[in-house]
Formats: C-alpha cells, structure tokens, sequence
C-alpha cells in the first residue's frame, strides 16, 4: 500500500465518526472448489455484540479468522477502524494487535505460566514495563476469576480456566474488537458456563464482539444481533428475539428446528 | 598385555580423542546456528528464504562430508587462499570445523523443522493473533517449544557428528583415526587391539551424549 492511499484511509476513518468498527464488503473466498465465503457484507459497529451461528462447514468460523487475517481472503475488502487490513508485515500485526482473538482450542502458549501468557503481548507488542503488564494482567486474571492460578502452566488447568485465561490474554491487548471462533465448543459441559460468563460480563461492559458459537443460551442473553450463515452466505440477520421466535427463511427455520427440537 | 600397554606409552591416543572432541564441540556450535538460521528460513512467510533453505539442504545433505572438507582443503586453501589462521595446523582444523558445520547444519535444520512440526499450528496462530510478527513469534513462541521436541533427534545429529569428526583425517587434521592409521602402520602385529581402542574410545565419548539427550528430552518435554 502507498503512503498516499494509506494516509487518505486514516482522514477518511476521521471524518466519520459514526462509522462501522469492523466492516466487510464483498468478501469471497475458496478452499480449492470450495466456495467458503459468498459476497459476505456486514458492518458492526462500536460496542455491538454480533453472534454467528449455522451448520457447520457454513463458513462461520473462517469468516471469523478473516478478519484478523489468519485466513486470507480471494477478493473484497475487510476495514478494522477504517483501516484496510494489510496483507502481510508489520501493519498487519499492528492491526492484529488491535483485534483479540479468543480460539476453540484455546491455544495457551504451553510452555510460559499463565501470568506469562497474558504478560507476553503488553510487553512484546506494546512495550510496557514489566511492572506495569503483570498489573493488567493479575486484574484481567482476577476479573475472569484465575488469578490463583497465575503462576502455574497451561496443561494444569481445566478447560474452562485456560479458555478464561485466553480471554484475559487478548484483553490485555486492550483491543477494539473480540473475536470469539467457538469458544465453548471444545470444553465439557459443566465448564461452558464459567466461560459464558465472563463472555456475558464482556458484553455488558460494551466491548465490540464477534461470536461463533452454538450456544443460543448466549445468543439470546448478550447478543444485539444474530447472523444466521448456511453455505457460505449470510442468510439471515435479526435481532435475537425476533430470530429465535420468527425465522425468515428456510434453512433458519431448519436449523433452529434441528437443534430446539429437544 | 604389556605390548598393548606400551602403545599408550608411544602414542598420544588420549591427544588424538581431544582433538575430535574440539572438532566437534566447535562444528555443534556452529552448526547449530546455521541449522536453526536455515530452519527459520524454511518455515519463514518469505518465499526466497524457503528456497534458499531448502536448496541449502538439499545440496549439503546429499553430498558426502569427504568431498567438503576435502574441497576444504584443496579448494579453499590449496586453490582459493583461504586462510583461517596463521598457524598450519590450526589452519586445517578450522577449515575442517568449517566443512563439518556447513555439511551437519542441514541436518541439524531438518531436525529443528521436525521439532516445529511438533507444536501445534494454534501456537502460530495465537502468537500472531496478539500482534506478533514472524521474528518475534518464531523466537518466543515456536523455537522454545520445538527446541524441546528436537532434543532427541539434535542428538541424533550430535552423535553423527562426533563420529564424522573423524572424516576431518580428509583434511589432513591429526585427530584419532589419523593417529590409529599411524599405529596400524608401525604396530602391525597389534591391529586388533588398536581397532578395540579406537572404537571404545569413540563409545565413550558417544554414549554419554545419548544418555544425557534421552534425559532432557523427557526433562524438557513441553506438557500439552
């Protein structure tokens, strides 16, 4: 990118304030002959919760991982902020940066202490003292309840616990927007709960959040919008109530039929 | 018994051994980082530096250590001038150090790359998803866990090299199968037990090394 186009990007973010803080025009994408993600629009604004959910293999998740980039995209545009993702560098991480990521496996890195995990971006990314990153971190680690457990390593937490852990690590970046790629998907049942709430807590703080997910339970307690994906389009998008109790279309009608029957 | 025992009394053997043991020391250092620059090279986003390590790899890993160090000492010094020190004889063992790095360094990246296919991709993921860019990632995130998974086949590597060490009689260094040429020559009627001393003494100085990889890699062991 020129420094023209890019300092004509960043007047352009200023000038309009109100403006969407992550927003998607046109977004295609393939694996192969798959065609993953279709003409995906959507724009999110400041403090809205938007929840993703469809079948699996809906594209829900790589929608998720493209705006942050660990997915590349074919064609279209992605902006955080205004800002169209870079493609690669140091821009790309400084965006990153801004954008937390809160995956279904929790990716914990396995060989630094808990207190390390969230310590790690603040100072490495940021520049901040080390006095002054275990601070954020121990009140991050406090506010998702792990704090007593600061000094031991990954594997010897619970699910529940390391994926709480994830979420202070990627508020410790202070980011603009949470990306949350199923978050509970991988835990067991009694710990979904824990991680709901400090997700739930999140929300009512304003933090601006994407979430796949398949929990409804979340969807209809935090979401401001529910995006209904099937084969790589955006189907349907309504607020929780009204998408839960009166469905459009037909694979909405479907899906909500498969998985409430019970 | 005497006999065999007058063989230490006439020739240096320990002196011989030492002199594998800094052939060695010396390559492991150096082919350590250039295998783990090579490695970060074949792992990196830049498709240059992808080509450059594999082709680095695949030549030096496919041509036999005789012919580099020989080339080390025919070619470098004897065509090229290529001086690494004033000294004669510190001369060819460097050169020799030399030839023994370039040729284990493929080796030692292919064994750190196994090491990096041992931590999970959600590793990289979550590194960069926080804003770490390839170099930082690599270096507080991958290289420490896939370090811990190539400790057992870097000694592998270390094993191979502490014998190999001995291919530096190519380069005209005196180290211990030199030495046991030498004896073999003059002490004709001894073969045998000078064989046995050359292959103990290398048994002793390897074993050693495999003991103490097996135990760091389970010390070391990241727990997932």
């Amino acid at each position: 990118m020129t420094s023209d186009s890019q300092s004509s990007t960043t007047a352009s973010a200023a000038d309009s304030p109100a403006q969407s803080l992550v927003s998607l025009k046109n977004v295609n994408k393939h694996f192969g002959d798959l065609h993953v993600l279709k003409d995906i629009n959507l724009e999110v604004s400041r403090g809205e919760v938007v929840v993703v959910i469809g079948p699996s293999g809906s594209g829900k998740s790589t929608l998720c991982r493209a705006i942050n980039r660990l997915e590349t995209i074919d064609d279209g545009e992605i902006r955080i902020d205004g800002m169209v993702l870079p493609a690669e560098g140091k821009a790309l991480a400084k965006l990153r940066a801004d954008v937390g990521m809160v995956f279904q496996s929790f990716n914990l890195f396995a060989h630094k202490s808990i207190l390390e995990n969230v310590t790690l971006g603040p100072i490495k990314v940021k520049g901040m003292k080390g006095g002054a990153a275990k601070e954020l971190a121990m009140s991050l680690l406090k506010r998702v309840g792990v704090d007593n457990q600061a000094q031991k390593l990954p594997a010897q937490l619970s699910g529940g616990q390391q994926q709480r852990v994830a979420i202070a690590r990627a508020l410790a970046m202070q980011p603009k927007v949470m990306l949350f790629d199923e978050p509970t998907s991988a835990l067991d049942p009694e710990m979904i709960n824990e991680v709901l709430d400090a997700m739930v807590a999140l929300a009512k703080e304003g933090m601006t959040m994407i979430v796949v997910t398949h929990e409804m339970g979340f969807a209809r307690k935090a979401a401001d919008r529910v995006l209904f994906m099937a084969d790589g389009q955006i189907v349907e998008q309504a607020t929780p109530e009204e998408f839960f109790t009166n469905p459009k279309s037909d694979r909405a009608k479907d899906f909500l039929g498969k998985i409430l029957a019970h | 018994m005497d006999s065999f025992l007058s063989l230490f009394a006439e020739y240096d053997v320990p002196g011989a051994f030492w002199v594998n043991i800094q052939l060695t020391f010396w390559a492991a250092i150096w082919s350590f980082l250039l295998g783990a620059i090579l490695a970060l090279m074949r792992i990196s986003p830049i498709a240059s530096l992808q080509w450059f390590g594999a082709a680095y790899v695949n030549i030096f890993r496919n041509t036999p250590l005789t012919v580099i160090i020989a080339f080390g000492i025919l070619g470098l010094w004897g065509q090229l001038n290529v001086i690494l020190a004033e000294d004669f004889d510190l001369n060819f063992l460097r050169l020799a150090i030399m030839g023994l790095s370039i040729y284990h360094a493929a080796f030692v990246c292919e064994a750190i790359r196994s090491g990096v296919n041992t931590v999970p991709l959600g590793q990289a993921e979550a590194a960069r998803a926080i804003g770490l860019s390839f170099l930082p990632a690599a270096r507080l995130i991958i290289f420490p866990q896939a370090l811990r998974g190539a400790v057992a086949p870097l000694g592998n590597v270390l094993i191979a090299l502490t014998k190999n060490s001995t291919v530096a009689f190519a380069g005209s260094v005196v180290e211990s199968s030199n030495l046991m040429k030498e004896m073999i020559e003059f002490r004709g009627d001894l073969v045998i037990p000078i064989f046995l001393i050359f292959a103990m003494g290398f048994v002793i100085i390897v074993v050693p090394v495999g003991l103490l990889t097996t135990w760091l890699s389970k010390k070391l062991a990241v727990s997932r």
